[in-house]
């Protein structure tokens, strides 16, 4: 369980987050929504270290993260996939696949890379390719594969459907809710696309101007016309 | 004709020593966004901790072995203590303290070891080989030198395309959130990089000083040399450095056996400005445009 | 009171004044350290606005300088002088001028590291050009220069002012001075003008110069002409003050030197050029003789001076990144607000 207690932060007198709390159930979907600069990049990056707390805390399974720094993440079972997809263009496909691998600690077996390119036989063609010539929704096949190399038992997702197509949006939803179902993922899913994010979510949390304004289950959320009225325009 | 033939192959020599060089400053500006202009002084210093350690009475490769060792802990120390707290910083500040340590490790050598020119051994012949009865310019230490700078970069390639940790490295020159996201040490690969860049550099001083004198000004003009060559090839990229080195040491060559050895750094000078003028993402790299 | 003291035209007349006073008790020795003391002011002064008010780094101040020096060391060959020393100023200023510009031209398109290796190739290759031309440059050895005797009135004007004989370094003390003052007048007019705003501009935020309808390169080239010509002006005081324009006087050494006045002075401020100029001058004879009585040769505690500077300029960096005179002047204004503030209430 990933539980986030009275998170805050600023950047300079920007206070980005304001006594965030909510908790992310394990083996669920926890769908993050909120306008653009609700705060919700910000969010995920406290959570992992990269942006500093200023006070409050968020746990999983009761170890502090917010003070443990971000490298130590995949250690500790937590991948977090940035906004931007974040491949690195400059390796080649199999290298990035190798370097969530190698997050975990130890060495890689040819087998994981073999199970996450059955997964995504669209990587598998382009083992040996640099990255920096995947479209969009290879990007984002590549670092979701990435994280799952280090075999996390959390995933925080920050926009993965931007930029992509809508069908290549369901796929990738789809995807996600089968891993969720078969290795008891715990996900963070931040969205701008509400609607696709609380079909496969079972929370909504809604943040604006850093603040937790709902956290309600994501059926009653999507269906409660007024809450999606106000906060999610759809 | 042989005149020619003897220029190319001294400047092939040469060559291999900048595109060393310029290789230690691609290692750094890839992985920190820095030119490490104080490189020169570095390898200086270690060049005289060799030739302390000869003069000392002991052998040549110990004395060489031990100024590879200390660039190699000189780089990890200045990565560590000087460039840490510029690193992300605007580009001037890093610009300055390179410089600042350039100053000061030009005055060390020469408080420390003296300001005049010493002689450097070699460690192979540094006469021409003869080839029938005319003699080539092809020394045994410029074999050496060859051999050395590509053994070196055989084993940088190995490093970095076939070890986990070349991976990592490479990850967090390229991406520093992103390889820290990944478990990546980034501040460890930066060090270890800088590291590794330091004692490249050694490396090349050492070939340089071989068969000829040093004093604390004795690589000066090979900054220079190492970052043109480093731009020629696009200053990101370490093939492209080596293919830079080379070119620059055999047109150095041509312009010093043809027209005047004075005019060497002004020919440089004016390949840097045509290739940052009309090429500026280097000679090799398909690279999109780069802001110079 | 306060603003007419800080007008470039009053500061520089109050300065001249001074400059009598001082330049007149003075033995041939200091006059010579005041007149290094001029030159190095006079080129980071030009540096100080490049790099302070323009963003742009220079490593190759000192080959300007060595322009200006061997365009006055070549006018400057005959017995009887072809031209009066202010021309040969003039001439000298203006072929370093157009060198600057060329080179400006140039570097307007490059930034940070690149602009900083490409000057220092600048550096290193110039002293080989006076190698190179050996017969028309002097090569090693260098051109001596025959600096004309003052002029009769100017002699007679200095002993009715002073009471006493001008001697030939005190002359060219006062004739680097005048340089300096004139230059500094100068170069404060212009980074106070419009010029100047545009400079910053530039160096601040170069998108939003560029959508204020600023033209990047032509500001940047502006600023490296101005410098150039400082830097110029510099090199023609020092060939007269040193009588020698050799390639060993300007080697990559001099330009860190002024590099670091500038670091000193806190990048940006003439005071504060002026104040890296005297650190440069003063400091390292106060360094050798701790050096010597410590115990070293004088050659090693001659390099302990440098030694010093870049462990400053590295310090200056890490711990003061407004230079020393920037930091002071930072503590000076705090200081002040609290007095005030504590006075008001
Ligand atoms: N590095 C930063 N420095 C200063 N302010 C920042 C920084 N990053 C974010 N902010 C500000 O913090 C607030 C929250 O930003 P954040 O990126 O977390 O929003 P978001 O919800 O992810 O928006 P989007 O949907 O557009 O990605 C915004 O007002 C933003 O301008
Ligand atoms: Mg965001």
């Amino acid at each position: 369980m990933l539980e986030v207690r009275e998170l805050s932060t600023s950047y300079g007198a920007v206070r980005a987050l304001q006594e965030v709390t909510f908790t992310a159930p394990r083996g669920e979907v926890t769908a993050v929504l909120g306008a653009n600069g609700a705060g919700k990049t910000t969010l995920l990056r406290t959570i992992t270290g990269l942006v500093r707390a200023q006070s409050g805390s968020a746990s999983y399974d009761g170890r502090e993260l917010t003070r443990t720094a971000p490298e130590l993440m995949p250690g500790l079972g937590i991948a977090h996939v940035p906004e931007g997809r974040g491949v690195i263009t400059e390796l080649t496909v199999e290298e990035n696949l190798r370097l969530g691998g190698l997050g975990r600690g130890g060495r890689v077996r040819p087998e994981e890379l073999e199970r996450i390119y059955e997964l995504f036989p669209a990587l598998a063609d382009r083992r040996a390719a640099l990255a920096h010539v995947l479209s969009g929704g290879e990007r984002q096949m590549l670092v979701l594969g990435r994280a799952l190399m280090a075999e996390p038992t959390v995933l925080l997702l920050d926009e993965p459907s931007l930029g992509l197509a809508p069908r290549i949006v369901a796929q990738l939803f789809e995807l996600l809710q089968s891993l969720v179902v078969e290795q008891g993922l715990t996900v963070l899913l931040v969205e701008q696309n509400a609607r696709s994010a609380l079909s496969i979510a079972h929370r909504g949390v809604v943040l604006s101007l850093g603040r937790v304004v709902v956290d309600e289950r994501a059926d009653v959320l999507a269906g409660d016309d007024q809450l999606r009225h106000a906060y999610l325009g759809f | 004709m042989q005149q020619l033939v003897n220029t190319l192959l001294g400047g092939l020599t040469l060559g291999m020593v900048y595109a060393a060089f310029a290789l230690a400053l691609v290692l750094i500006w890839r992985s920190t966004r820095i030119v490490n202009f104080a490189q020169a002084p570095m390898a200086m210093v270690t060049t005289f901790v060799a030739l302390r350690i000869i003069e000392g009475g002991h052998s040549y490769w110990l004395g060489f072995a031990a100024a590879l060792v200390a660039g190699l802990v000189l780089g990890a120390v200045v990565e560590r203590v000087l460039i840490r707290p510029v690193e992300g910083k605007a580009e001037i500040n890093a610009v300055i303290l390179t410089l600042g340590l350039f100053i000061v490790l030009h005055a060390l050598a020469a408080v420390v070891f003296g300001n005049r020119y010493r002689s450097f051994p070699a460690a192979f012949g540094i006469r021409g080989i003869e080839v029938g009865d005319t003699t080539i310019a092809l020394t045994g230490f410029g074999i050496f030198t060859i051999v050395a700078v590509l053994v070196v970069m055989g084993l940088l390639v190995l490093l970095f395309r076939f070890t986990d940790l070349g991976l990592r490295m490479r990850a967090a020159a390229f991406n520093q959130e992103v390889a820290r996201l990944l478990g990546v040490r980034v501040g460890r690969m930066l060090t270890l990089g800088w590291a590794l860049a330091s004692l490249v550099g050694s490396l090349a001083g050492l070939l340089i000083a071989g068969g000829s004198l040093v004093h604390p000004g004795y690589m000066d003009a090979v900054v220079v040399y190492g970052f043109v060559a480093a731009v020629l090839g696009g200053l990101d990229s370490p093939a492209g450095a080596v293919v830079g080195g080379l070119l620059l040491g055999l047109s150095l060559s041509l312009v010093s056996g043809y027209v005047g050895s004075q005019l060497v750094a002004l020919a440089a000078l004016a390949i840097l400005m045509a290739v940052l003028l009309l090429r500026p993402q280097g000679l090799f790299s398909q690279a999109r445009e780069r802001r110079v | 009171m306060r603003r007419l003291l800080g007008q470039p035209l009053v500061l520089a007349l109050l300065g001249a004044v001074v400059i009598i006073v001082v330049l007149t008790g003075v033995d041939d020795f200091r006059a010579v350290q005041l007149t290094q003391m001029a030159y190095l002011g006079i080129a980071a002064g030009g540096l100080t606005v490049l790099t302070g008010l323009n963003g742009q780094i220079s490593l190759g101040h000192g080959a300007l300088m060595a322009i200006g020096a061997y365009t006055t060391a070549l006018l400057l060959q005959d017995d009887e002088p072809t031209l009066p020393l202010l021309a040969v100023l003039v001439v000298a200023t203006v072929v370093t001028l157009v060198v600057g510009a060329a080179i400006g031209v140039a570097a307007a398109r490059l930034h940070g590291p690149y602009l900083a290796g490409a000057t220092l190739a600048l550096a290193v290759a110039v002293p080989g050009i006076a190698l190179y031309f050996g017969d028309t440059l002097g090569g090693e050895q260098g051109l001596r220069v025959r600096v004309p005797d003052p002029p009769g009135w100017l002699l007679d004007a200095a002993y009715f002012v002073t009471g006493q004989d001008l001697t030939p370094s005190t002359y060219v003390a006062f004739l680097g001075w005048f340089v300096l003052v004139v230059t500094y007048v100068g170069l404060a007019h212009l980074s106070r003008g419009r010029v100047g705003r545009r400079w910053r501009a530039v160096r601040d935020d170069e998108v939003a110069a560029e959508v204020a309808g600023i033209a990047l390169g032509r500001a940047r080239v502006s600023a490296f002409v101005v410098s150039a010509a400082a830097a110029g002006a510099a090199g023609f005081v020092m060939a007269v003050s040193v009588r020698l324009a050799a390639p060993s006087g300007y080697s990559l050494t001099l330009s860190l030197m002024l590099l670091t006045a500038v670091v000193l002075g806190g990048l940006g401020t003439l005071s504060g050029a002026l104040v890296g100029a005297a650190l440069l001058t003063f400091l390292p004879q106060v360094i050798t003789d701790a050096g010597v009585s410590a115990g070293l040769d004088d050659i090693r505690a001659a390099e302990l001076a440098p030694l010093v500077y870049g462990l400053v300029l590295v310090a200056v960096v890490l711990l003061a990144p407004a230079g020393l005179v920037g930091s002071l002047r930072l503590a000076w204004h705090r200081l002040r607000a609290t007095t005030t503030s504590k006075g008001a209430t």
